[in-house]
């Protein structure tokens, strides 16, 4: 599959029909990292995931390491897993907690170890059912082998961990509204500062918060080092990553590939991956880290799966979903699209947001269905500079979270990529994509 | 001089204090540690919109109105100013184009979904969003589509009415019922734009104080029901005053159209309400407003009272009186209520009670309250002491059913975590979750109980041990306020007051009273009461001042109010018995407990003068009728339960021919061949100043002055009180900064105002504390109180708890339309192992035999009941009789048995 000789690290077992199963992991090295883990220091653990430069996969891009580090100046209390993954063309997590919920266990045990946290909770998007009932069996069974609860694995260290199921929203997917979902509350995000989950997180205690992802590369980087972990990809981007490519590609999927190493035409492209856009049709325009991210164009194909490669040309490698569009698409419709997702799954607390996306999606509707006019760009962009003043990237915000400023990336990339087709819209009283 | 307090007189804004400077707008500006940014911009004179910022509650940061540049270490950017604490040199820009375009665009977005109703929305002209769309907002919409639709409003409660197409989601209501009232009724349901205020099902928002939600709403999504298209602001008429339905004195603008009030509306006073009201205090003017109010002067005549002039009735009323005089002594007079009057009015009804007729048998309290030398004398303590103390023993009713604001303070000082409570209570009350210590008693017990708490005696039977030591605990560290009530109207207030006692041995404590009615205690600091004079002086240290003063005094200790109905109902010794009785604003039948007795003397007594607003059995059975001006009707001071005394305005013109209090006072005196001397309030108010020992300094330049709106606590120390005069919440108290204020204007150079000395120091005119002159003590430490004794029962009686609800049978709520529906029948509570013993559940009936009655009432189980001790509310339906039917005031406790019928 791998367009560099790069070993897989997540996905290594995936292939097994089985490999959800404790057997089947502990036969493909399962809580080998776990053992091995246990037998060093909880500061040699986390020396070894600063030093793998692990970046958060979440969405912030966040280096792992780092992040405990600011909590191990403190008693840290919990770690809570992030398996939320609600985003539009995002189902990366999604293939991890079905397919190797051991793998994501052991991940959580050795941070927990790391952090000396004895209690570790794991939220699950609610509608991954079949998900929900894979990491819970899996970690019935983990919990029976000894690798979960009290004194793992005779070395006297003890973690308990906890499933959640959320209740549907998107927007619990950021941080700190998981947290207040976890407690039982309604998922409104925290304000930031303070409520930064390191300093003050779950029920009011030091938390550190790891996408599913995340976790999942701990048993590999404590197998094998951080050093080799780090020694894959380029610069800060260490190490493979998931990419869940979405959309007009001939072979849609998740693909496991080294970071930096590799581009975005690859991706969509080679054979082996993407296998190019279907129907033999052109590439439009792809977006490509999440619909929360500035769209590329053709010309940007080139760029490498590279977080700060990334950044510097305008956009974000996000979530991990690549979304390709070919040259039959429409972008107002597209935008209108993602719009209308932020605006249904907004959670309603502060103004820009709430009535900034309901007003923007109705905006779009109107150009899309024909009943644009002609200063509606200027509105749309001006609205969009009340959420996100400046139209700057990374985004500035009047918001409380950043899925405010979210709303805005992909209006304005259509407007500024496709303006003429905004135009003829509004010329011609409709949708020439019919 | 006396030290110069922490609260000195502050500049409407001053700027100029706090720990450290920031810099705002280039200038430099002062913050103090703690503060939000919104709030320290304010103090220097920049005024930042907001919307749910509310100084009172804790910030959210939602509705992002309030974005300020603030330099941080990544440059500037814009930050929610009330979410964010000033620090020091903080570099703050409020007016940049930055800002001006984020504030435009808040405002924008806000009125996306806004229906555009304000010609027929009861905020239209004092709505924060109009106003500040107006200041702050865009020119013109840009908005062209379809806005957002719910169904146009929808009750959420009795008395409030939500209209979701205007909520603009600020959560000041959710906030408010969750963190202020702590009934978290409603919440946010939904999400994005059609997110909405909701109740859970089947719960309406059932708080007592839903009509803050209304008040503090920036827009005119909650109405009230009672004010609903009654008016328009611009046609509105305000004054600030002080609420008289209970005693805890909240500020309050009173507002007019017409003559006729229309609505009522919290003023923040930091001493006293924080802003809040609660929904009897807020809508019960309606009673005022009612329709069968008492407008005329009546006599008697052939069986039937008829109208007539007020020179007619107080010939007649002087007649009656005097004639009981010559027939049986000053003391065949009884002179019953006072709690309604202003402290003007009090003072002259004591002086002619005391002064002019010679009767010491006048009584404010109406068998529900305290001996008035236990109240004066125990040493006394701020409501915000009570709620800076490290220990508060609650010794009284459920606050929240008697003095709901009282209860918001003391459960804000609770959850804060700074003061620990300790109830002592026969039953549970709305604070008792929040207690670290809960000692239920048996009625009868409290004595005993005191003496356990103090390590004078042994705990009672039944006390948990635990809780007990847990309190004894907390007595013994930091301050102790005594919050002094009645426990229950079933058990005699004697023992509650000896109980008291005991614990005022406690080191250091200090008494802060919860008897509940209106101005009851102006009534007691004006002498309504036995045994006392005006100014908390004992009839015997003050006889020779009041004698001086007055031309003469009682000669010997009267009566209290059993004492009064048990003598007209004919009980006792016949030569002095009472033959007239005198009822200020009093309904015996309902106020008195006991039921029974209050009949039984109203129909002994051979002549009745009411002064009274509201018929009413009094009223029925009065020869003679004086039509009183109600509050809102007339000016004057009320006395709240922390001895402040603060203003009470006048906004309406009395209906018909009533008289304020003061001036039927003065005139039956007139009529009995006493001229007072007393021509106008002022006079009135001119003389308590001068002869009330603890009212000395208090002038009407005092109450006038700046600084002292919101009252000044007797007796005066001569330290100003006020805060600063910035209105808290200026968007929730629309025009009230600039509520014209009663009497006279502060005249130039006489009032008492703050003088800079040389070191800068700012001092104010020392008041004497009540002392010096010649005149008499206050009184001060224990009474001396010796209840009677409770005998033990058998194994087969029950004993009676009897507490209050805050919508009862009263005047207030029977007066008032929007209240009226919200009256509730009280079934008799009962331990469900006692109901399982008689065999029947809740919803069933009993029958109770108590030693002189029976009676068949419904019973409800109540777990929170110790054994063999059932509960219920005064004033409420209960069965086909009230809870008073059951009270004997003659006996310290009762018991009853309970049967199957
Ligand atoms: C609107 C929104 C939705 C998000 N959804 C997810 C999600 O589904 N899963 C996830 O891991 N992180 C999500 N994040 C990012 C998290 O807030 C957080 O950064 C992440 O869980 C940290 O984990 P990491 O450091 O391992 O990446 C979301 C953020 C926002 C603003
Ligand atoms: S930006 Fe949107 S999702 Fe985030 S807190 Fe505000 S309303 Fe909620
Ligand atoms: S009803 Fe009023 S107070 Fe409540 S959230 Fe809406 S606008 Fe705010
Ligand atoms: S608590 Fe008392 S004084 Fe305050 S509003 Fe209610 S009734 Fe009026
Ligand atoms: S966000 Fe500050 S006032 Fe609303």
């Amino acid at each position: 599959m791998a367009v560099t000789d790069a070993p897989r690290i997540v996905t290594a077992r995936i292939d097994h029909p089985d490999s959800y199963t404790l057997e089947r992991a502990l036969a493909t090295g399962a809580y080998e990292g776990l053992r091995k883990a246990l037998t060093m220091t909880p500061e040699a653990v986390a020396a070894e995931v600063d030093a793998a430069s692990l970046l958060g996969r979440g969405g912030a891009g966040f280096p792992a390491g780092r992040k405990w580090a600011m909590l191990r100046q403190s008693p840290v209390t919990y770690l809570v897993v992030n398996g939320d993954e609600s985003e539009p063309a995002t189902f990366k997590d999604h293939l991890l907690v079905e397919r190797d919920p051991h793998q994501l266990i052991e991940g959580v045990v050795i941070a927990a170890y790391a952090l000396q946290v004895t209690r570790a909770f794991i939220f699950l998007r609610g509608e991954f059912a079949l998900g929900l009932e894979r990491v819970q069996a899996a970690l019935n069974e983990a919990y029976a082998h000894g690798a979960v609860g009290a004194d793992i694995f005779g070395s006297g260290f003890s973690v308990d961990i906890v499933v959640h199921p959320g209740a549907g929203a998107y927007i619990c997917g950021e941080e700190t509204s998981l947290l207040e979902s976890l407690e039982g509350k309604r998922g409104f995000p925290r304000i930031k500062p303070p409520f930064f989950p390191a300093a003050i997180g779950l029920y009011g205690e030091p938390t550190v918060v790891n996408n599913v992802e995340t976790m999942s590369n701990l048993p590999w980087i404590v197998t094998n080092g951080g050093a080799a972990f780090a020694a894959l990809g380029e610069g800060r981007s260490t190490g493979t990553r998931l990419f869940a490519l979405a959309g007009h590609v001939r072979n849609p999927g998740v693909y496991e590939l080294e970071m930096a190493k590799t581009t975005f035409a690859d991706l969509i492209n080679a054979p082996v991956l993407g296998g190019g856009v279907r129907h033999g049709r052109e590439l439009k325009a792809f977006i490509p880290g999440g619909v929360s991210a500035p769209w590329f164009g053709p010309d940007q194909i080139d760029l490498p799966l590279g977080q700060d490669e990334v950044g510097a040309a305008g956009s974000m490698l996000g979530s991990g979903s690549v979304v390709v569009m070919d040259d039959h698409t429409c972008a107002v419709r597209a935008s209108w699209r993602i719009t209308k997702f932020f605006s249904r799954e907004s959670c309603g607390q502060c103004t820009p947001c709430r009535e900034g996306s309901g007003w923007l999606e109705r905006i779009m509707e109107r150009i899309e269905t024909g009943r644009g006019r002609p200063d509606d760009l200027d509105l749309l962009l001006d609205a969009c500079d009340n959420i996100a003043p400046g139209l700057t990237w990374p985004p500035q915000q009047t918001t409380i979270c950043v899925l405010g400023p979210s709303i805005p990336s992909s209006i304005h990339s259509a407007i500024t990529m496709f303006r003429d087709e905004f135009l003829t819209h509004i010329k011609e009283g409709g949708c020439p994509h019919g | 001089m006396a030290e110069q307090p922490a609260g000195a007189p502050a500049a409407p804004t001053d700027a100029t204090e706090g720990d450290f400077t920031f810099t705002l707008n280039g200038r430099p500006a002062r913050g103090r540690k703690g503060e939000m940014l919104i709030a320290a911009a304010e103090r220097a004179g920049v005024f930042i919109p907001r919307f749910c910022y509310h100084p009172r509650m804790k910030s959210v940061g939602v509705c992002r109105m309030c974005l300020v540049e603030v330099t941080g270490p990544r440059g500037a950017a814009l930050q929610p100013s009330c979410y964010l604490e000033v620090t020091e040199g903080m570099e703050v820009v409020t007016d940049s184009p930055k800002v001006k375009k984020a504030q435009d665009g808040v405002l924008e977005f806000l009125l996306v979904n806004h229906p555009l109703d304000c010609p027929v929305c009861d905020k239209g002209g004092e709505c924060p969003l109009q106003d500040q769309t107006l200041a702050y907002g865009p020119g013109e919409s840009r908005f062209v589509e379809e806005k957002r639709h719910f169904e146009k409003p929808i009750p959420i409660s009795d008395l409030v009415l939500l209209d979701r197409e205007r909520c603009i989601q600020c959560s000041r209501c959710t906030r408010f019922a969750a963190e202020v009232a702590g009934e978290a009724q409603i919440d946010f349901s939904g999400r994005g734009e059609m997110i909405e205020v909701s109740t859970f099902p089947d719960e309406p928002f059932s708080s007592y104080f839903s009509g803050n939600t209304v008040q503090i709403c920036p827009v005119g999504a909650l109405t009230a029901v009672p004010y609903r298209f009654t008016a328009r602001p611009w046609d509105l008429d305000q004054v600030e005053s002080t609420c008289t339905t209970c005693a805890m004195g909240c500020r309050v603008a009173v507002q007019s159209s017409a003559n006729r009030l229309t609505r009522i509306l919290g003023i923040d006073s930091e001493p006293v309400n924080h802003g809040w009201l609660c929904d009897k205090g807020r809508f019960a003017f309606e009673s005022v407003n009612a329709e069968d109010r008492i407008t005329q002067p009546m006599v008697r005549r052939d069986g039937e009272l008829v109208p007539t002039t007020w020179s007619e009735a107080l010939d007649q009323a002087a007649a009656g009186l005097r004639r009981a005089m010559t027939d049986g002594g000053p003391e065949a007079i009884g002179v019953l209520g006072g709690a309604r009057l202003t402290n003007e009015g009090a003072y002259l009804w004591a002086r002619l009670a005391k002064g002019v007729i010679g009767t010491d048998s006048v009584d404010a309290q109406l068998g529900d309250g305290l001996p008035a030398e236990t109240v004066l004398g125990l040493p006394r303590a701020t409501i915000a002491e009570a709620a800076s103390a490290a220990t508060v023993v609650l010794l009284c009713g459920d606050l929240r059913e008697e003095l709901p604001v009282a209860f918001l303070r003391l459960r804000a000082a609770a959850v804060d975590g700074t003061t620990a409570l300790v109830e002592l209570a026969p039953q549970r009350s709305a604070l008792t979750p929040l207690t670290t210590s809960f000692l239920q008693y048996r009625p009868g017990d409290v004595v005993e109980l005191a003496r356990a708490l103090t390590g004078t005696g042994g705990p009672p039977q039944g006390v948990d041990a635990g809780a007990l030591e847990s309190a004894r605990q907390h007595l013994g560290s930091g301050d102790v306020v005594v919050v002094l009530g009645r426990p229950s109207l079933a058990e005699d207030g004697a023992m509650v007051a000896e109980a008291a006692e005991v614990l005022a041995g406690l080191p250091g404590v200090r008494f802060l009273s919860a008897l509940r009615r209106g101005n009851i205690h102006g009534a007691l600091d004006m002498g309504l009461a036995p045994g006392v004079l005006p100014g908390r002086v004992g009839l015997e240290e003050g006889g020779a001042w009041f004698e001086r003063a007055w031309g003469s005094v009682p000669a010997r200790r009267g009566r209290d109010c059993t004492g009064i109905l048990s003598s007209a109902a004919g009980a006792g010794d016949d030569e002095s018995r009472v033959t007239a009785l005198v009822l200020l604003g009093s309904e015996p039948s309902v106020d008195v407990p006991d039921r029974d007795l209050a009949r039984r003397g109203l129909g002994g007594a051979s002549f009745v003068v009411a002064v009274t607003s509201s018929p009413g059995e009094a009223v029925d059975r009065a020869d003679v009728v004086l039509p009183a001006a109600e509050a809102h009707e007339r000016p004057g001071t009320t006395t709240n339960i922390e001895g402040r005394v603060s203003r009470v305005a006048q906004k309406l013109v009395p209906p018909g021919q009533a008289w304020p209090d003061w001036m039927i006072a003065s005139e039956l005196a007139r009529y009995m061949g006493s001229d007072m001397g007393i021509d106008s309030m002022a006079a009135v108010w001119a003389e308590i100043e001068r002869l009330a020992p603890a009212y000395a300094g208090i002038t009407a330049d005092v109450l006038d002055a700046p600084w002292a709106r919101d009252g000044v606590v007797a007796p005066f120390a001569g330290a100003p009180v006020s805060q600063a005069a910035v209105p808290l919440d200026p968007i929730a108290v629309p025009g009230v900064e600039s509520v014209e204020r009663q009497g006279a204007p502060p005249r130039a150079g006489s009032a008492v105002t703050p003088t800079a000395g040389p070191d800068g120091q700012v001092t104010v005119e020392q008041g004497t504390g009540g002392q010096g002159e010649g005149r008499p003590p206050v009184l001060a430490g224990p009474a001396g109180i010796n209840a009677p004794h409770v005998a033990p029962t058998d194994s087969y009686s029950f004993r009676l708890v009897v507490g209050r609800t805050l919508y009862d049978g009263g005047t207030a709520v029977a007066m008032s339309e929007a209240l009226t529906p919200l009256v509730t029948s009280a079934p008799l509570r009962v331990n469900p192992h006692d109901l399982d013993d008689l065999g029947i559940t809740t919803g069933d009936l009993v029958r109770v035999r108590t030693a002189r009655d029976s009676v068949v009432v419904p019973v409800a189980a109540d777990p929170g009941l110790a054994r063999k001790v059932v509960a219920t509310e005064l004033n409420v339906p209960f069965g086909d009789v009230t809870a008073g039917d059951l009270i004997d005031a003659t006996s310290p406790v009762v018991e009853l048995r309970l049967e199957t019928p």
